[in-house]
């Protein structure tokens, strides 16, 4: 440990204040805080300290997010060598997987963490550790066969516009990642939709059949996945957003630990449970007859409830608020499906759309807690007057 | 004495009696101020409506700049002549004849002379009309100043809207569609490497996002338009 202290001071030499580099001092310090605790301390006001700093929380979510994408990982080759109709063993779906997937998560990282330097150095401000689980998330919910440049482009899009607009981060009012995703998914619709996209490799067979459950039910086709398929995953998607039970680990090492909200993903469940019901009474396509628990396991719902709602930048704050933003995210995200087949996917723009109404309820409940207690203020000053 | 006065100062009837230069520095100032620190779009935050219909191509953006103008240096010239006589409660109706009379003949001057650009742009024209920068002026410079000052506000700001639409239109083209002013400009070559042309930006959010984007570049460049907090 005090080698790798000392080997860090000596390569921070000429980056201290005063020094020949001084200006890229946050670049230095960025990697020195991922090795050590920081040492500086705060200066004013009353601070509580706690180990659980926004470095910590960032690293919970990506060991959150492991389990779904090893399996997205595994999902991508199973999906080729089934379409493909070849023999395969476990680990060779894996190798294929990680060979398609490990360069996204490259660009992402490499394209997204430039640009962060950039600003933290023209702003002269410390490097935010937000970015490494956008990063990683950003690959994990496109389709496998997107071009690595439309993922660089999406990348530096999300991190510019979503994010350093608006003064980095913990200051976005959009989920960062969903942002990369609508951008790619307008931006590059034929890669980003239809039935080719999903399985890597697969666009030059003519008799694929890579289309997600979501899309043939749109297109008013019947599907012949069973239940524990949707849940288990191996189903075609974006990377890994498939297998529901992996991204479930995910969620409960999130609410066990606290970093995730566990009000927003139960309202979630409550709030597309509902109105999947509602539609299934309903039921005069197939989107609208597909059976509720089918839908919460289909799709990107359980990813994006669990690692994109509760985003806790982008989501509501209060307590009260969290219910609502959950719920609402819920029942849009079964309304977008159901009602605009041209969006099979609704999740991402039900999250984006309640990202933008999340800081107008924390306003109305903050509104509300204030006039309750004025008027118990009140009440207690006639009672003693 | 008046009359005798009048024949020493040898000058077009419109221009202000305090024998100003043409070019004044005052008066370049009108012009010139609206392309930077005074900028309708981007400053101002004015005519953000037709900066999203009619940017697609570059093509209608510049058809959109020169009616603008012509219909911006006109009308305020018109109200700044009238400006004693309107009066002052029925001034928006009288504001709004003149900017729809003028909408109408750039409106028949293009059916006549560029039919084709008519078919795609007639609507929008008829928005000129309610195209907030030409009122906002009328009622903020025309209504209180001189023939001349007036006609130099007018085309200024409509010059400085028409840069950024074209600004806008030339990016929304070039990466949306790959064309500028209708021709192909990105090489077949790039299209065979995997190149992609970019559909958002054919969406008006996107014309949204490159009006923020320049917003944020003049901001950055041009500290004093930062609000205090």
């Amino acid at each position: 440990m005090i080698f790798l202290r000392n080997l860090v001071d000596r390569i921070r030499k000429p980056f201290e204040v005063g020094q020949k580099f001084e200006k890229f001092a946050p670049a230095v310090n960025a990697f020195d805080t991922l090795l050590f605790v920081p040492n500086h301390t705060t200066k004013s006001g009353a601070h509580i300290r706690d180990a659980v700093d926004l470095k910590r929380t960032m690293v919970t979510v990506i060991i959150a997010l492991l389990p779904a994408l090893f399996y997205g990982i595994y999902n991508t080759g199973f999906q080729h060598y089934i379409q493909l109709g070849e023999k395969f063993s476990f680990l060779d779906a894996f190798i294929h997987g990680t060979w398609k997937i490990v360069p996204m998560i490259i660009v992402s990282y490499v394209v997204g963490l430039t640009i962060e330097f950039g600003f933290a150095i023209y702003r002269g401000h410390e490097v935010n550790e937000g970015y490494l689980v956008t990063g990683l998330l950003i690959p994990m919910i496109m389709p496998v066969d997107i071009p690595l440049w439309m993922v660089a482009l999406s990348v530096a899009f999300a991190v510019f516009i979503a994010k350093e607009a608006f003064g980095g981060t913990g200051m976005n009012i959009l989920n960062p990642a969903l942002t990369a995703r609508a951008f790619a998914f307008f931006a590059y619709p034929t890669y980003m939709s239809g039935n080719k996209v999903w399985v890597s490799e697969a666009s030059n067979i003519d008799s694929i059949s890579g289309e997600t459950i979501l899309g043939s039910l749109a297109a008013g086709n019947e599907i012949n996945y069973s239940f524990s398929e949707m849940f288990n995953g191996s189903i075609p998607g974006s990377i890994a957003e498939t297998s529901t039970f992996w991204i479930i680990i995910g969620g409960l090492i999130l609410i066990f630990t606290g970093v995730g909200s566990w009000r927003i993903i139960i309202g979630g469940l409550i709030g597309a449970s509902i109105t999947a019901i509602l539609f299934n009474f309903w039921g005069i396509n197939e989107l609208m007859s597909f059976s509720w628990i089918n839908h919460l396991a289909v799709g990107g719902f359980a990813f994006g409830i669990i690692f994109m709602a509760t985003d806790p930048v982008s989501a509501a704050q209060t307590y009260s608020g969290k219910w609502i933003y959950g719920i609402l995210v819920g029942v849009f995200c079964i309304l977008i499906r159901v009602f605009n087949p041209a969006y099979p996917e609704g999740v991402m723009l039900a999250i984006l759309l309640m990202n933008v109404f999340a800081p107008t309820i924390d306003h109305y409940i903050v509104e509300k807690n204030i006039k309750k207690r004025k008027k118990r203020w009140q009440l207690s000053n006639l009672k003693n007057s | 004495m008046s009359k005798e006065n009048n024949r020493l100062k040898p000058s077009l009837f419109f221009l202000s009696k305090d024998r100003e230069a043409l070019f004044s520095k005052k008066n370049r100032a009108l012009l010139s101020d609206p392309m930077d620190d005074n900028n309708p779009i981007t400053v101002q935050v004015l005519g953000i409506c037709s900066a999203l219909a009619i940017t697609v191509q570059l093509k209608p953006a510049i058809v959109m700049t020169i009616s603008v103008i012509a219909v911006m240096g006109a009308s305020n010239v018109i109200v700044s002549i009238l400006r004693n006589l309107i009066p002052n409660r029925i001034r928006i109706i009288v504001q709004l004849v003149v900017v729809a009379s003028l909408v109408a003949l750039v409106d028949q001057v293009l059916k006549a002379f560029a039919y084709d650009v008519y078919k795609e742009l007639s609507i929008f024209i008829g928005l000129i009309i309610t195209n907030c920068i030409v009122m906002g002026r009328l009622e903020a410079f025309a209504l209180g100043n001189g023939v001349w000052k007036s006609f130099l506000d007018g085309v200024g700001n409509a010059a400085g809207y028409g840069v950024i639409l074209i600004i806008v239109a030339f990016f929304r083209e070039l990466l949306g569609s790959g064309n500028l002013y209708g021709y192909k400009v990105i090489p077949d070559a790039f299209y065979e490497m995997g190149y992609e042309n970019n559909g958002l930006m054919l969406l008006s959010p996107m014309a949204l996002i490159t009006v923020g984007i320049l917003i944020w570049i003049q901001r950055s460049k041009n500290r004093k338009l930062i609000e205090e907090k």
